[in-house]
């Protein structure tokens, strides 16, 4: 955990009602590792947690939708602007998991924090497959990013306008990737059919509203096969078979 | 020079008047500072057992402030005395507060003994405010009957250490049940805990919380806390800490002069881990 000031060098829309957010922090070098941020907006008391994307010495790249009043004013917000964020939060993915070939599943924002894993494992040279699944062709992010890294992407719409129509559940089950171990971020509802299907050698980033984000006020637990667990600090990456769905 | 801001509380000194509010702070460790600038830590809300708390949404974002129905999630009061508080003691010289959580005058008692024992605890702060369990806490704390049982029952075992009895604020007059803490024997009231609330979801129409209803907390609560501070402490002999919605070194000027005699920062630890840090380095630059 450490505070920082960042100032906003891009806000753009990548996609419908999603924005890429780039910010240069203060201090140059400065790299917060960690799963996500908790950014903090004039006006609204809690800070909005958001997973990192992509980061760099001195840089980090964020992805938001705009679901409620917080993000609404976060899309309001222009190159120069500062925010305030406190980093370096959560557990990320466990690159190391995978012996040699990774099944990488995200749904809508969910493909954000699977980016900076895949890069991992790519560079590690780890064989992969991408499932990415969103609800329409104009929902779609990074599909290109991950492309660079993993030829193997797959996109997946549920109203068929881009990629393979349907669920994820439905591509994978259609695919039957081979894969050693697989990491999956997106809706709970899609996570929990996703680790059904593809069993327990995997882990999900969880999703709860926070009041912290740093493990000191307990306001985002989950529930684990070990009890209760902060989703902040003890995720929110967990092994798909400590998750109590 | 720093100038001195240490005060005198219940025959301990503390480096000032700021104290981490319980559940805002966790256990005290795990922070990106050094936490000896702070006056005293509260621990999270400790009851005999461990609890899970409630269901998952709870924490809800307000106006000037925010909504918690954590519902005293805790690891029981065996894992606080025998790890939380010897890992804060090995960063923290500061004075530590244990905050006691119950749902019978019996639990009450059973953990006042162990927090008691604790070498390291310094304080032990009596929950009967707590507005996210459904039996017990501020169900205790708004009845005077009750009040005076639980009170009295931690006072036969706490023989060591001041005790101090968290307020409900949901209360038609705090005054009143201050006044039956004090006549049980307390050593201080801390006024007060969170205000009950709600927020509902436009989109569905339903509660935000799924325990529906949270304490509310943040500055928007501050000149209500202010109100029953000043009612407390005109109406009580023993020291008040104040607490609720203090968000800068000024607010805690101004709780001092309400008659609190120490002070303590919540939510805006939520918003900012460090903001017991900057309200102190504030009341050092104003006090005379």
């Amino acid at each position: 955990m450490k505070t920082m000031d960042y100032t906003i060098l891009e806000n753009r829309c990548i996609a419908r009602q999603v924005f890429r957010l780039v910010l240069a922090a203060d201090t140059a070098d400065f790299e917060p590792g960690g799963e996500f941020v908790n950014l903090a907006l004039d006006g609204f008391f809690l800070r909005r947690p958001l997973s990192v994307c992509d980061s760099a010495p001195g840089r980090l790249t964020l992805l938001y939708k705009v679901a409620g009043e917080g993000t609404e004013a976060l899309r309001g917000m222009t190159p120069g602007m500062r925010l305030n964020l406190l980093t370096g939060l959560g557990k990320a993915f466990d690159a190391s998991r995978c012996e040699r070939r990774a099944l990488l599943v995200g749904g809508g924002l969910g493909a954000a924090p699977l980016y900076p894993l895949c890069r991992e494992l790519a560079a590690a040279g780890k064989e992969m497959t991408v499932v990415l699944g969103f609800g329409s062709a104009e929902d779609i992010v990074l599909e290109n990013e991950f492309r660079a890294l993993c030829p193997d992407t797959r996109i997946v719409t549920m109203d068929g306008s881009a990629g393979t129509a349907g669920l994820v559940t439905d591509a994978l089950k259609e695919l039957s990737p081979a894969f050693d171990f697989y990491y999956t971020c997106g809706p709970a509802v899609m996570m929990r059919a996703v680790c059904a299907q593809l069993g327990t050698n995997g882990q999900a980033s969880l999703e709860e509203r926070m009041g912290c984000g740093a493990g000191y006020c307990w306001c985002c637990t989950c529930k684990t096969t070990g009890g209760p667990r902060r989703t902040c600090t003890d995720g929110p990456v967990f092994d798909a078979d400590k998750i109590v769905w | 020079m720093v100038k001195d801001l240490s005060i005198q509380l219940f025959g301990l000194t503390l480096r000032n008047p700021v104290i981490a509010a319980s559940g805002t702070f966790g256990f005290g460790t795990g922070f990106d500072f050094d936490v000896n600038a702070i006056g005293g830590i509260a621990l999270k809300g400790t009851t005999a057992e461990a609890r899970p708390g409630n269901p998952c949404p709870r924490v809800a974002d307000c106006t000037a402030g925010m909504l918690n129905s954590v519902g005293l999630e805790n690891p029981g009061i065996e894992v606080l005395v025998r790890e939380k508080v010897p890992a804060l003691r090995e960063i923290y010289s500061g004075v530590v507060i244990a905050n006691i959580g119950g749902f019978s005058a019996e639990e009450y008692a059973f953990c006042c003994t162990r927090a008691d024992e604790s070498e390291g605890i310094d304080i032990i702060e009596l929950n009967i405010s707590c507005p996210n369990v459904h039996a017990g806490g501020a169900v205790l704390g708004s009845d005077a009957v009750a009040t005076a049982g639980v009170v009295r029952a931690a006072r036969k075992t706490v023989r060591r250490k001041p005790l101090v009895v968290k307020l409900s604020p949901n209360v038609t007059d705090i005054a009143a049940i201050g006044r039956i803490c004090e006549k049980e024997g307390a050593d201080g009231l801390t006024v007060a805990n969170t205000f009950l609330g709600m927020r509902i979801d436009l989109k569905t129409g339903k509660p935000v919380l799924a325990n529906t209803f949270g304490g509310f907390s943040g500055p928007a609560i501050f000149p209500l806390a202010l109100r029953a501070v000043w009612q407390v402490s005109h109406a009580c002999g023993i020291p008040v800490i104040g607490c609720g919605g203090v968000s800068s070194g000024k607010d805690v000027m101004e709780m001092m002069m309400a008659g609190a005699s120490a002070v303590q920062v919540g939510a805006a630890s939520i918003r900012n881990p460090r903001a017991c840090i900057t309200i102190i380095n504030e009341l050092a630059c104003m006090k005379k």
